[in-house]
This record gives C-alpha cells, structure tokens and sequence, in this order.
C-alpha cells in the first residue's frame, strides 16, 4: 500500500493552521475589544484571562508557517513573497501585542501606551490575516517556482473585505471567551456585545459565501456541481445550527455555550474554504503533490508529529485546564 | 528611495538585523531559564526563603526577556519565506523539518509550561510547578539544538542529494543533523548563553552589593553568577579552540579570514594580534604578529604550512575585516570573562568576595560583556561563511526571494523602528526592574540579623508561613 504523505501532511498543516486561527482568534479578538473597555478593571481582567495562554496559541502560527517550509516549500516560497505586505504588517502587529503582556504591568506613567499597542497590534495582525486570506482566495500566479503576480496583487476589495470580516469573527470569538471567563459587569457587556459580534460575524460569512464562487470557476463548480454540491446545503444548515446555539446560550446564560458555538462557526467557514481549494495549496497553481517535498522529508517529520503532537494536545489541555473557571478579579499579576 | 541598493544587500542587511535582535533574547534566556531551575529545585530542597524570593525576581526579568524573544522568533521563521524564497524551495525539504522538529518539541513544550511557570504558583502544587519550570528550562535546550543543527547544516552540509528541480533532498538524515560542525557549535553556543547569563546575574548581584540594600540576596546571586563563570569561561576557550580547529577542516577559507592570513605560510604562520586588514590590497597593514604561533596553535607544529586567501578567488573570500574584527572581540571578551573568574576566586579565597567593591564594580562592567561576544561569535560564523548560505553548494545571490528593493527597503525601515521603539521599552523596563531589589516588600523578611551580623550569607532557616506568599 501506498501512503499518501503529502496528502497527509496537508491534513496535519491545515490542522494547525485551525487550531492557530480558533485559539489565537480569542485572544486576538479580546484585544481588538479592549478600547471598548476603557475601565482599568476591566482591562486587567482581560489580559488576565488570555494571559497563561497567549503563547501556545501563537506556537500553532509558527507550526503552521515553518511545517510549510518542511513539507511544502514551494507553497512557503510562493506564498510568502505574494503576500509580502500584510505578513510583515501581521508580523509588526503581533512584537506590539505580544511584548503588551508583560510591558503593560512594568509601568504606571506608560500604560495608556502599551494599551493601544495591545489594541492596535491585535487588530492588524487580526486585519492583515484577513487580507491574506482573501488574497490566497483569490488565486496567487506562479510560474518557474516562483511568484510572478504584481506587489499590490493582494490589495482589492475582496480582501479588505476578507479582512474586515476576520476582525469581526475574532472578535465574537473573543466576547464569547470573555462571557465565559469573565463575571460581573464585565461579563454582562461582553454578553451584549456578543450578540452584535454573532450577526456582523452571519452576515460577514454570507457574503464571503456570495462573493467566492464568483471568483474562480473552480470553486463555482466545487458548490454548484454534483457531489460537491451536497456541502453546500449541509455547511450552511450547520452554521445556523451553530448561530441557533450561540443565540440560545447567550440568551439563557449557559455561559460557555457561547465560545464554544462560536468555535464551531470557525470550524465550518474553514471547512468551506477548504472544500473550495482542494486539491490546490497556492489556488490555483500549485497542488498539494505539486508543493511537497520529498518523501523522505515528510516521512522523517511525520514521525515526530504522529508523537509529539498527542503529546502536545495533551499538556496543552492541562494547561488550559489549570486556568480553568471564571477569572478572579482579585487574582493579580505574576 | 531603494533604487540604488540592490535587494540582495537589503535583505542580508534585514536579516542580519532581525535575528541580531533575535539572539540577545535566547543567549539570555537559554541560561535564565536553567538558573531559574536551578533556585527553585535550591529552595524546594534547602527551604531557604532567599532562593525563592531570587527565583521571583529574576521570574519577572525572564518573562520580559522571553516575551521579546517569542516575537523577535516568529519574524525569522516567517522571513525565510519573505525575503530567502528561493532558499526556502532549495533548502525546505533538509532543514525545515529540523525546525519543525524545534516547534514541535521545543516551542509548545515552552509555551505550554510558561504559562503554568508564571502565573501557575498557587493553582499547582510545588511539586509540579517545579516541573514545570524544568520544562521551560529543558524546551529552550532542546530549542537551540535543532536549530543549531540546522544552522550548522548551512556551515558543513552533508547527507543530502540534489534533484531535478534543483533541491537539496535529504539522503542520510543522521548525516544531515550531526553534520560536522554542529557538535562544537551546540557546546559553544550553550556554554555562550550560561556566561551571558552568568555575567548579567554577577552584574545585578554586584550592583546590589555595592548599594548594601539587600546583602543576602545580592551576596547569594553574586556567589552564584562567579562560580559560574570561573567554571565555565576556561571549558568555553577551550571549546572556542576546538570549534577553530574543526572549522579549518571544514571551512578554511573562514579560519583565514579569523586569522588574517591573505598569504600563505609554507613554513609556519605567524598569529597576527592586531593589524588592520586592508582588503582593497590583500594585506593587514600595521600587523602585530607572533610568528609561527598560528601553525602551533592550529597544526600543532611550529612550522606547518598553512595555506592563505591568495588561494581563493576574490569573489569566493568573505569580507576579511568583519571577521577579522568580530573574531577578535570575541576571543578578547572570552579571555577577559576568564580574568574576572579567576579574580572572583582569588577574592573568594581572601573571603572578601562580598566586600571588594572593585570586583563589583568590573562585574558590573562586564555584564553586558556575553551579549557583546554572542554577536561577535556570531557575525564571525555567518559573515565567514560568504558568499554562501549553504557552504559552497548555494551562493547568497542566488538564494534571494525575486522581490523588489523597495519591499525589502520598507519593511527593513519599518523593523528597524519597530525593534528599536519595543525592544528598547523592554530593556529599559528590564533594567529598572534589576535595579529594584527587593521588588516586594515582604523581601526584608527575615534579613535583619544577617545585616547586623556581616554580609556573608549565611545559612538561612526562615520558611515561609503557610500561603504566605503567592506568585503575585
Ligand atoms: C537556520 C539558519 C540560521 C541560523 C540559526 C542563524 N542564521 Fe545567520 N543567516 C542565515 C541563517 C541562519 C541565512 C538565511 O543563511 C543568512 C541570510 C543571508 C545570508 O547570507 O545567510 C544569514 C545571514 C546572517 C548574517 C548576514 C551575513 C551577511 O550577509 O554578510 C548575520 C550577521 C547573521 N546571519 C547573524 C546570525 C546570528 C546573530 C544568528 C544567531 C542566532 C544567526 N545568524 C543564526
Ligand atoms: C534564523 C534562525 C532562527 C529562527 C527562524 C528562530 C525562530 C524562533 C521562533 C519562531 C521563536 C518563537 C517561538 C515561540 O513562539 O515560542 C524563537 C524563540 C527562541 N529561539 Fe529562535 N530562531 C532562530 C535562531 C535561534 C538560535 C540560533 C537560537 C539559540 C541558539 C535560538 C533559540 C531560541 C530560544 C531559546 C527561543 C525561546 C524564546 C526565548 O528564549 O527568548 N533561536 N525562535
Ligand atoms: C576565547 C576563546 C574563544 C575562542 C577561541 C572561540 C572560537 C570560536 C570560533 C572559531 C568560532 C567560529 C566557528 C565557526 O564559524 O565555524 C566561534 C563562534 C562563536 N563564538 Fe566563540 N570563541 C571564544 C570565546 C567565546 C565567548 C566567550 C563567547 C560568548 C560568551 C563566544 C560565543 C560564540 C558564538 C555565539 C559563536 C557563533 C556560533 C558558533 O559558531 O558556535 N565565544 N567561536
């Protein structure tokens, strides 16, 4: 028997690429709420309840992008390059939240500052994630295994778009985890601005629906040809399933139902999307076999991933579990 | 703006920058995170407050420093692909998987336990808050492993083929990971991060010291920091030595740029001290030189021959002055970290380790003195290795993503004032913190006596009080 290792490994990349997008979605998104939160109080407890995970969650955008380099590196070099702009924006973006963290507790005079870099970091890199995505969606040239679009290629209404609609979805992902992290008034508002988060997230999903097929007949066909045609009535019963859910909880103060809701319309939009490129890593250029690397390349890292990542699911877990619960105002810094 | 510089030269210039930023953070963490260790497994052991109330204070410096290392990171993995596509294609398929091995066994190992490590003191018991500082400790070892051996690939590559889309394929993957230069780099470079550290927890120690606030904490680190130091820079020099000798089998046109030597030595090669190389004529003018002792010290005779640049093409020689120089400010630091060692033990010896104010104060000018070697070290290695970025199978040029100046130009512009504006917020912040012992006030806990009775430190029986201190 054969084993597809490519195949494979594009299981494993688009795994981590996933669980990067859900778990840094949150704590992203917490921070592009922060300046509605103008108390200090509030502020604290924000951080506080992404602060012991923030890390690992971004550990999955370094597996995501140097896996790429391991086992699809003309992917990685053609990407990149096309998408030069939004991920060194998404770069900057990320030094100025992530250094927020620990900065924001070191000085008083200065705290308004680290406050916006928290804010203004987690939006652009939140923005510029987007914009990549939408310029991915699009379609990326490549000839003589490289780049061969123009610089500005990944500017166009589409992806602003795309990267508009990012920003809304973490920030649902982020209400919905401070609903469940969080007690109090902070709580109640992050309920109400939940709700506002949940439609402008349903509406920013229809329309991307609307709008892709329309780019590129692949994915024209991909929804609206027998078999594939069968997602594109289950996909979009299971989003309002999701959205039904969410509504429910938030409504009946099930305080976790709503994040974990939320996670699922994640889970389904990436499903969708992964549904339109398929078999294509750089739509519609480059193949998943195309973009391999060798086999003794993906073999040699495979069987570290089919270890170590149990492994690392399992102590992520703890951790998570450590900081189980309701954030205790009460409970400082380190 | 960019037209007059080519983007090959902006994107060396970028990446050298970027990861110059990146590496203070590591050489810094690397050995924080054992000494962090290190007092926690002391204070679980001995029960002796002063070890934890250390182990706090250097626990939030950690947290800055490794925080600014976690984002510096990210931009070198994400630049390979930016700036280095070609590379990228060539090379992914030999060192990405070793540095997928280093996400998948370093970095969540790391970030999964900081958490825990910093915020996790009252959730776990001591027991496993101890494990998981071991963790972190152990992830940023495993960390600079593999990508040191990848690194050390791009220096001495073998066990690889190529194909025919022109990539290097791994042939022998135990070849490829324990090429020949990896296992003098590995030692060299940890040993590199244990004295920066060293020097930096000597440097807060004798600053504490001088300022007589807090003798016992400040005694016990310094204590600490000089035994380090005195028993880690001689194996450092000689493991310098080592990693000299095997570079000259595998890469010499580099020891002749370290050296000096444009021309060959048919009967013996003169050690050049000092000089200045003049690389328009291929010659060090104003050499101050020891003859033949270069043949002894990398032949082993006085006049071995040892062949020079004018053997090489000049389009194949690295550029002979930075290396010479960096080289040079490296060994002089090594040799002046031995110095204060052996100073420290001489004092230690006259028991006035904890009074002489001169050895605090040198130990305080030394503090910064690893940082300084670590990116002299390192300039040497990589600019030694020019033109190539895989020795002598891929050239720099050719390795270059087909990307216009003015991208590489702005985004360079762009880190060099991010990097500078954060990072230096972060030192400052760093720095204040390191100035501040004790940070809490529960820190005099117990002190008292130990003042009126002289600065040694003396053994320490005060526990804690039940929940009397949190992680906070
Ligand atoms: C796994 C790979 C790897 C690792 C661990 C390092 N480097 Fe490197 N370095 C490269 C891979 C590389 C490279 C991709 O191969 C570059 C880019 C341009 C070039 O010529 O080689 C390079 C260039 C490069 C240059 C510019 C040389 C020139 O263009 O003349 C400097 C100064 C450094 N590096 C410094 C460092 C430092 C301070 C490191 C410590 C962390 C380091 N490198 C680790
Ligand atoms: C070009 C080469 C390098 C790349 C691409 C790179 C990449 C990274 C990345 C992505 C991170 C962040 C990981 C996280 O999210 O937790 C990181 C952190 C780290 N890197 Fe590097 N790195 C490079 C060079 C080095 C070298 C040479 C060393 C050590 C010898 C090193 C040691 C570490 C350590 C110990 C950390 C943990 C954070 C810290 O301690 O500050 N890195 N690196
Ligand atoms: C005094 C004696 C020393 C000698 C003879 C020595 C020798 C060397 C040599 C020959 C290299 C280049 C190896 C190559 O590129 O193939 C090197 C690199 C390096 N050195 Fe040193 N060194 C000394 C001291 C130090 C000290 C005190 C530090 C830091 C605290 C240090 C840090 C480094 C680093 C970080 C590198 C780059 C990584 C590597 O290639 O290992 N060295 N050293």
């Amino acid at each position: 028997m054969v084993i597809d290792l490519p195949f494979i490994w594009a299981a494993i990349i688009a795994f981590a690429v996933l669980a990067y997008v859900i778990l840094d979605g949150f704590d992203l998104g917490v921070g592009i709420l922060f300046p509605l939160f103008p108390e200090k109080r509030h502020r604290d407890v924000m951080m506080n309840s992404v602060a012991p995970v923030w890390d690992g969650n971004e550990t999955w955008l370094v597996l995501g992008g140097g896996g790429l380099m391991a086992v699809f590196p003309l992917a990685y070099a053609t990407i990149l390059p096309a998408l030069y702009a939004p991920i060194i924006a998404m770069l900057l973006g990320l030094i100025f939240r992530g250094v927020a963290f620990e900065y924001r507790w070191r000085t008083g005079r200065a705290q308004y500052l680290w406050n916006w870099a928290f804010a203004g970091g987690s939006f652009m890199a939140a923005l510029a994630q987007g914009i990549a995505l939408g310029a991915l969606v699009q379609g990326i040239p490549v000839a003589n295994r490289a780049y061969s679009g123009g610089w500005w290629d990944w500017l166009t209404p589409f992806s602003i778009a795309t990267g508009l609609a990012v920003v809304i979805g973490y920030a649902l992902l982020g209400s919905t985890w401070l609903v469940m992290k969080t007690t109090g008034d902070l709580r109640d508002k992050a309920r109400s601005l939940s709700y506002i988060a949940a439609l402008a997230t349903l509406a920013a999903m229809g329309v991307f629906s609307l709008w892709t097929p329309f780019l590129e007949p692949l994915y024209l066909n991909r929804w609206f040809s027998w078999p594939t045609a069968i997602f594109s009535v289950i996909v979009p019963l299971l989003v309002l399933g999701c959205f039904w859910l969410l509504l429910t909880g938030l409504k009946n103060n099930r305080d976790s139902r709503p994040f974990l809701a939320a996670l699922g319309l994640f889970i389904l939009g990436y499903a969708g999307i992964g549904i339109s490129f398929y078999p294509y890593i750089v739509p519609t250029s480059v193949t998943i076999w195309d973009a391999a690397a060798p086999d003794e390349s993906l073999g040699f890292l495979l069987v570290g991933a089919l270890i170590l990542v149990p492994l690392i699911l399992a102590y992520t877990s703890y951790a998570y579990w450590v900081f189980r619960g309701k954030v205790d105002p009460e409970e400082g810094y380190h | 703006m960019f037209e007059t510089f080519d983007a090959t030269l902006l994107a060396r210039m970028q990446f050298a920058f970027t990861v110059s930023f990146h590496i203070i953070f590591p050489a810094f963490s690397i050995g924080l995170a054992s000494y962090l260790a290190v007092l926690e497994g002391l204070w679980l052991w001995k029960k002796q407050v002063v070890y934890l109330e250390l182990f706090d204070f250097w626990k939030t410096i950690f947290a800055l420093a490794f925080g600014m290392g976690v984002v510096s990171g990210i931009v070198m993995s994400y630049q390979f692909g930016t700036n280095w596509s070609v590379f990228s294609d060539k090379v992914g398929p030999v060192i990405g998987p070793l540095m997928g091995y280093e996400v998948l066994s370093a970095f969540f190992l790391e970030a999964g336990f900081l958490g825990i490590m910093l915020f996790g003191r009252n959730r776990v018991g001591p027991g496993l808050h101890f494990f998981a500082t071991l963790m972190v400790a152990v992830g940023t070892l495993i960390s600079a492993t593999w990508i040191l051996s990848a690194n050390s690939w791009m220096q001495t590559p073998q066990g690889f083929a190529m194909n025919d889309k022109g990539q290097f394929i791994p042939a022998d993957w135990w070849a490829v990971i324990f090429n020949p230069s990896f296992p003098y780099r590995l030692v060299h470079m940890v040993l590199a991060a244990y004295l920066t550290t060293a020097l930096v927890v000597g440097a807060v120690g004798g600053l504490h010291l001088l300022r007589r606030t807090a003798p016992l904490r400040a005694g016990t680190m310094f204590s600490m920091a000089m035994w380090m130091l005195t028993i880690v820079a001689p194996i450092q020099i000689f493991a310098g030595d080592q990693h000299g000798l095997n570079t000259l089998e595998h890469q010499p046109v580099k020891v002749m740029a370290m050296e000096g030597h444009y021309q060959s030595h048919p009967d013996g090669a003169p050690l050049i001290l000092f000089g200045l190389p003049n690389h328009a004529e291929q010659r060090i003018d104003y050499a101050i030189e020891i003859p033949k002792l270069s043949s002894l010290i990398l032949k082993h005779s006085l006049d071995a021959p040892l062949k020079g640049l004018d053997t090489v093409p000049r389009e194949l020689q690295p550029p002979v002055p930075i290396v010479f120089w960096s080289f040079r400010i490296m060994v002089g630091l090594g040799f002046a970290m031995l110095g204060l060692g052996l100073w420290s033990l001489y004092c230690r010896w006259r028991r006035r380790l904890y009074t002489s104010e001169w050895l605090h104060r040198a130990a305080m000018i030394m503090g910064p003195a690893g940082f300084v070697a670590v990116l002299a070290g390192w300039v040497t290695t990589e600019v030694g290795r020019q033109p190539y970025t895989v020795y002598g199978h891929l050239l720099t040029a050719n390795s270059v993503s087909p990307i216009a100046a003015a991208a590489v130009g702005s985004s360079l512009v762009a880190f060099i004032i991010v990097y500078f504006l954060v990072f230096g917020a972060g030192t400052f912040y760093i720095l204040r913190l390191m100035s501040r012992l004790p940070r809490d006030p529960s820190g005099d806990l117990g002190e008292g006596p130990i003042r009126t009775a002289g600065i040694t430190p003396a053994p320490h029986a005060a526990t804690l009080p039940a929940g009397g201190r949190h992680g906070h």
